[in-house]
């Protein structure tokens, strides 16, 4: 089965299981390299769960998933990130007793050069100036939008061909989520390809390129971005819950 | 003035051999939630690999080196073969599966060895005392004082600078995001258990030279006291335990030379009445966070 190089990542049949809960049933999504790619839904359509599976930090109960040709289904976690795609976790998730500078510095443990973990670092600072300013205080001392900026910078320390971001706009103020947003975009200007978890639908499908609607574990929708955004069956395909 | 240091110098090195056992127990805590019970006979391992060294006439500071090597393998060959598949079954599993591992290693120890204590001859040299600034103070203290600041020193450099060492400290806050940043969950597991093992060892070479012998039970008490250390400093903290490693030795060794004679049978319950009465004051233990309470 070939798709082509153009597709990264490719996702089909995807479905997850916890217990008698169906989370997932048989979804699945394409992000071309250089796409930010939208997943939306409601709450509890799923969308966390499919990122998991896919990142194998939940198991799957089947379905393919293909980075840049290769089936990694099933793989670990951390071989996963050592392939090249990696997960900016919902909730943040920075390692609050840590500081800055060692939560940045573990995001590059897989670059085993010293060289490269420098260089990326460097760029990171650049983007994230605060980060740069905040190196040695504590993780967990930093404002909510701070943690957000270091949550993604850690993930971008491994290089990845693909960052999956799962909801970076939770629980901030509007002002935060529009920086996280440019930053978001940026980070696409620069080269990275990015597969977006959101619920602020309208934000999410400024910045993306194409966006799929999950609904009870099903992909509901999907087109480009402009299409989506213009439509309006993306609220109705959120209402459509079964 | 001078017993008060001596008793001061007495603690910090029972504090010291107290402190590395609570440091191996936290560190396996703090990375799987797992009171290891097995700890101890990592420790009466030492004690044993030492006396068949020394009785293969191999000379003590090799014993020593065996000793320490064979505690940590057997630390690490326990996670491999007892801990990993229970890994992700709930904490219940986890500790029935180290009260086994802990059961067996007693059994072989009675039975391939014997129930009767060992001797292990301290080296002549170790039994004095040396002229520290008028004070005379016993060698073995001081070795034993020595050889804990450096272990301590040493593995403080490599949890803040190593990127494993920093991993360690990651995944006892969160072990599936330590996963996301592409480290080993087995590399992180493994080392943990490595580096108690470690500890438990030189632990084990410290008190054999206070007690020139060894039995299958011996490190049942050092490290009862060490899991109350690890309490009463904070339950997951690694500093924690280091500082309740040594109030604890603190409490015992000023009690045994302070308390009047005829109180002397009551100073274990002393000593745990003020471990209450400590907790009670901090719940979260001396160095614990209140939101690191599980
Ligand atoms: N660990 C789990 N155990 C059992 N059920 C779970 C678990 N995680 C998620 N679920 C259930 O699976 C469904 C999908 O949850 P998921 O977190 O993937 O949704 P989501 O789209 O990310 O929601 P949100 O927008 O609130 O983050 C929900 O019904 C949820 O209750
Ligand atoms: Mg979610």
């Amino acid at each position: 089965m070939n798709n082509g190089p153009e597709h990264l990542l490719d996702v089909a049949g995807l479905e997850v299981r916890y217990g008698a809960i169906e989370a997932i049933r048989g979804a699945g999504l394409e992000v071309c390299k250089g796409e930010i790619v939208a997943l939306l839904g409601a709450n509890g359509a799923g969308k966390s769960s499919f990122l998991n599976a896919i990142m194998g930090l939940v198991p799957l109960t089947s379905g393919r998933v293909l980075l840049d040709g290769e089936d990694i289904a099933g793989e670990a976690p951390e071989a996963i990130v050592r392939r090249g795609m990696t997960l900016c976790p919902e909730g943040r998730r920075v390692f609050a007793n840590l500081t800055v500078r060692e939560n940045l510095a573990i995001g590059g443990a897989t670059r085993r050069r010293a060289g490269d973990a420098a260089t990326i670092l460097t760029g990171m600072l650049d983007r994230f100036p605060v980060l740069a300013e905040r190196h040695d205080q504590m993780a967990g001392t930093l404002s909510g939008g701070e943690q957000q900026m270091l949550a993604i910078a850690r993930a971008m320390m491994s290089a990845p061909r693909i960052v999956l971001l799962d909801e970076p706009s939770l629980g901030l103020a509007p002002r935060i989520v529009d920086t996280i947003f440019e930053m978001i975009a940026a980070l696409q200007h620069h080269g990275a390809t990015i597969l977006l978890v959101e619920q602020n639908v309208d934000l999410a499908l400024d910045i993306a390129d194409r966006g799929y609607v999950l609904a009870s574990g099903r992909v509901a929708l999907a087109g480009p971005a402009s299409e989506l955004l213009a439509s309006g069956d993306v609220e109705r395909a959120y209402m459509g819950r079964d | 003035m001078e017993i008060l240091i001596q008793q001061f110098v007495n603690a910090l090195s029972l504090g010291g051999t107290y402190a590395l056992l609570a440091l191996g127990l936290a560190m396996v805590f703090s990375v799987l939630g797992l009171i290891n019970f097995a700890h101890g006979d990592l420790m009466t391992l030492t004690g044993y690999a030492m006396f068949f060294a020394i009785g293969a006439g191999l000379g003590m500071p090799l014993a020593v080196v065996l000793g320490i090597a064979c505690a940590t393998l057997a630390a690490v060959a326990m996670e491999r073969v007892a801990f990993r598949p229970v890994r992700d079954a709930n904490t219940a599993t986890m500790l029935l599966t180290s009260l086994a591992v802990s059961t067996i290693l007693h059994m072989l120890f009675q039975n391939l060895i014997s129930a009767r204590p060992r001797a292990i001859p301290v080296p002549s040299w170790m039994i004095g005392a040396v002229d520290v600034g008028g004070l005379a103070i016993g060698v073995i203290q001081l070795m034993s004082i020595t050889a804990t600041a450096l272990l301590l020193i040493a593995l403080s450099i490599f949890l803040r600078r190593s990127t494993l060492g920093i991993a360690m400290r990651a995944a006892a806050l969160d072990f599936p995001v330590t996963r996301l940043m592409g480290i080993n969950a087995n590399a992180v597991v493994a080392t943990a258990f490595g580096l108690s093992g470690l500890l438990a060892g030189v632990a084990g070479v410290l008190w054999l030279a206070q007690r020139g012998s060894v039995d299958p039970l011996m490190g049942f008490l050092p490290v009862l006291k060490a899991f109350i250390a690890v309490v009463l400093g904070g339950l997951g903290s690694l500093a924690g335990a280091v500082v309740g490693g040594f109030v604890l030795a603190f409490i015992e060794v000023f009690l045994r030379a302070f308390l009047p004679d005829g109180w002397l049978p009551f100073r274990e319950s002393i000593t745990l009445t003020l471990v209450i009465v400590l907790l009670l004051v901090r719940p979260e233990g001396l160095i614990g966070q209140r939101e690191n309470v599980r």
